[in-house]
């Protein structure tokens, strides 16, 4: 969802998250992803009631999720485009690939478009490095990425 | 006989469109009004041939590939389902020249049959090595994996019965199997291969694992850009549990071994084993100081073994055929086979097992068949992001842990990026330390402060300033990250790093010079 949600429904969807899952082994990171499913970010107001439902300090908490890549502060756009920009997809040209969609969609990486359409990451390495250049549009891979294809996903994103 | 059509649904196949090729043979099996069982197989990892498309003939399996959507109505009229030709047939799997050179042990299975089918996994030989694992004592167990020369295939290559015997000879009321999943080095796909392909085979080697060293719980931690796999394996450890292959009673004897899949968060240096353990803890993934090392205290403090996935793969076949069948094969000290991965610009992408000893120049020229571009090869980058690029010139290398080592370099996860003349290895250079700035979890200076002191002395040797003098410090700043790093990441940057300068000197010339040059 891209609306944010109230501080007190994130503060009792987060404690029902925490209790489902508290009794695991290393309960954080499992619950972080939780709420990331939950919210499609990790809301701030979700931080503290962590911290009290595992008796951590809020500082530790703001720590953990700071430190991930995934962890989003703010709503991605409808649509999640990533783009692999590691060695192999370097070597098929995947510098000249994001060039091209970031002046498609007019957007920079770690960039949502003002309409909220889409997000664009860059991503180190989606294991399909014999099939450079990738991508990944919203959990769905994409490999050999061309022109061709790149037109195909900008039209998806925007529609 | 139904026909029976094996369409891949390996993430690698998956990206080259199986998915859109399964519903057009779908939708053409439905208008012919013609039955066919639909299996969705892994790969056998000729990504050059995917989406590669298998039938069930009186002759055994026909391949065809690469398929298109557009390719469905022509096979059907071309009689596929009986072996046909067809400008897309490839005949026996197993003939396929990149496939017929292969040694395959760890992926002996992967991608023949459905994943999650234990039936299909039993019937080539799955569970064998568990079963003799049961009826052993576990000071046996390790003893026939430290006997077979089995090294950590994550890129480290410590011995993996060593690591098994101190945990094993370490008393605690708990200890865990880890497995290291976070497959991040470009280059490699290995790990996810075998996890959407062959699922089981690591569950296996797990138990095996646990009944060896008196571990009762495994953990994987699988990176969150692996989706599929994650997905497989959750279904592949409910099925095995089901089955009573995990649970209090691992087939049916007196061992309790279960296990459950964790899901990174991004972040590379997770790969790091001890950022491992923090990660899997629900901590920041920061390094951790050895000693004391994760066999003695690992997860929660608690005796811990933490292998790579093709490591634990490679354990059930291991026992079932013994310790010299596996060392048998290979060179030196690098013994059994190892799973390559030829990637990047090359024309024959894919999954290679092998016994270690080809050289380099054999698995670029002769398996990879040269560039996808077609032009001249320039570099070829060994071992993901921290491993060094090596020039035509040392192709003669043999792929061997101790080989690569001799040449400034590292076989890591044997992942194999080969680059074109087109490549500027100034820019490599770069982007290693940028990597590095980007990924390292900040404990130490040297990989902290240094990966970014990198790029800007990198890129005043790009803009032409004092070249030769930047480039002393950038020598200078390498050594230092090398030697006084706490982990690979920062200790091992240096690799590509230098190895650009080093045998490639021509792309650090100051910027009027190259010009001129061209």
């Amino acid at each position: 969802m891209t609306m944010q949600a109230a501080s007190t429904e994130i503060a009792s969807r987060t404690a029902a998250i925490i209790d489902e899952m508290k009794g695991i082994e290393g309960p954080l990171l499992p619950i972080l992803h939780s709420i990331q499913d939950e919210f499609g970010y990790v809301p701030k107001d979700a931080l503290p009631v962590i911290a009290d439902g595992l008796n951590l300090s809020r500082a530790e908490v703001h720590g953990v999720v700071s430190f991930y890549h995934d962890f989003r502060a703010k709503p991605a756009g409808r649509h999640v485009l990533k783009l692999c920009q590691a060695e192999a997809c370097q070597s098929m040209g995947s510098d000249a690939v994001a060039a091209k969609v970031k002046q498609l969609l007019g957007i920079d990486f770690h960039e949502t478009t003002r309409d909220g359409s889409v997000t664009l990451e860059p991503v180190y390495c989606l294991g399909l490095c014999a099939c450079s250049p990738s991508a990944m549009l919203n959990g769905e891979v994409i490999g050999r990425l061309d022109d061709e294809k790149i037109e195909e996903i900008v039209a998806e994103v925007r529609s | 006989m139904i026909p029976r059509i094996y369409i891949p649904a390996d993430s690698g196949a998956l990206a080259l469109g199986a998915e859109k090729v399964a519903k057009a043979i779908e939708k053409e099996l439905k208008e012919r009004g013609v039955e066919a069982k639909i299996v969705r197989n892994g790969s056998r990892g000729a990504y050059f041939l995917e989406p590669m498309v298998e039938v069930a003939t009186d002759k055994g399996r026909i391949a065809y590939g690469p398929v298109k959507p557009s390719d469905v109505k022509s096979l059907f009229d071309s009689g596929f389902l009986t072996g046909g030709h067809h400008k897309r047939w490839l005949g026996t799997p197993d003939k396929i020249p990149f496939l017929a050179k292969q040694t395959r042990l760890t992926f002996a299975r992967c991608g023949i049959n459905d994943p999650l089918s234990l039936d299909a996994y039993k019937s080539l030989g799955g569970l064998s090595g568990l079963q003799a694992a049961v009826a052993m004592a576990p000071a046996d167990v390790v003893k026939q994996v430290t006997e077979s020369g089995l090294r950590g295939r994550g890129g480290a290559g410590f011995p993996t019965g060593i690591k098994w015997k101190t945990v094993l000879d370490t008393a605690s009321d708990q200890k865990y199997i880890v497995c290291n999943a976070d497959e991040g080095d470009s280059a490699t796909f290995a790990d996810r291969m075998i996890m959407e392909g062959d699922p089981f085979v690591l569950i296996e080697g797990m138990a095996i694992a646990g009944i060896a060293t008196g571990a009762t719980k495994g953990f994987v931690y699988i990176r969150s850009e692996y989706p599929h796999a994650v997905a497989t394996m959750n279904k592949a450890v409910a099925i095995a549990r089901k089955a009573g292959v995990l649970g209090l009673n691992v087939l049916g004897s007196p061992n309790a071994f279960d296990m459950e899949i964790r899901v990174g968060a991004g972040a590379y240096v997770c790969g790091e084993e001890t950022s491992l353990l923090n990660s899997l803890e629900g901590k920041r993934g920061v390094v951790r100081a050895k000693p004391p090392l994760p066999a003695i205290q690992g997860l929660f403090g608690k005796p811990t073994v933490i292998n790579n996935v093709i490591s634990l793969a490679s354990v059930p076949i291991i026992m079932d055929k013994g310790a010299t069948y596996y060392k048998d094969f290979g060179m030196g000290r690098s013994r059994g086979t190892i799973p390559i991965q030829i990637a990047g610009n090359v024309k024959h992408g894919g999954l290679f097992e092998t016994a270690f000893g080809l050289t380099l120049g054999e698995i670029v020229d002769d398996i990879g068949g040269g560039t996808a571009s077609g032009r001249p090869v320039k570099a070829v980058q060994v071992g993901g992001p921290l491993g060094a690029y090596f020039p035509r010139a040392l192709f003669d290398t043999p792929f061997d842990y101790e080989e690569f080592a001799k040449r400034d370099g590292l076989i890591g996860h044997a992942g194999i990026t080969v680059f074109d003349d087109t490549a500027d290895m100034l820019k490599q250079a770069r982007f290693a330390m940028e990597f590095c700035a980007i990924e390292s979890c900040g404990k130490c200076t040297p990989c902290r402060i240094g990966s970014t002191r990198g790029v800007e002395v990198l890129d005043k040797v790009a803009a032409g300033i004092e070249a030769e003098k930047n480039l002393a410090l950038v020598t200078d700043l390498c050594n230092t990250m090398k030697f006084g790093s706490l982990c690979a990441l920062g200790g091992f940057t240096p690799y590509p790093v230098m190895s650009s300068i080093t045998h490639f000197p021509e792309d650090f010339k100051p910027a009027p010079a190259r010009v001129a040059a061209e």
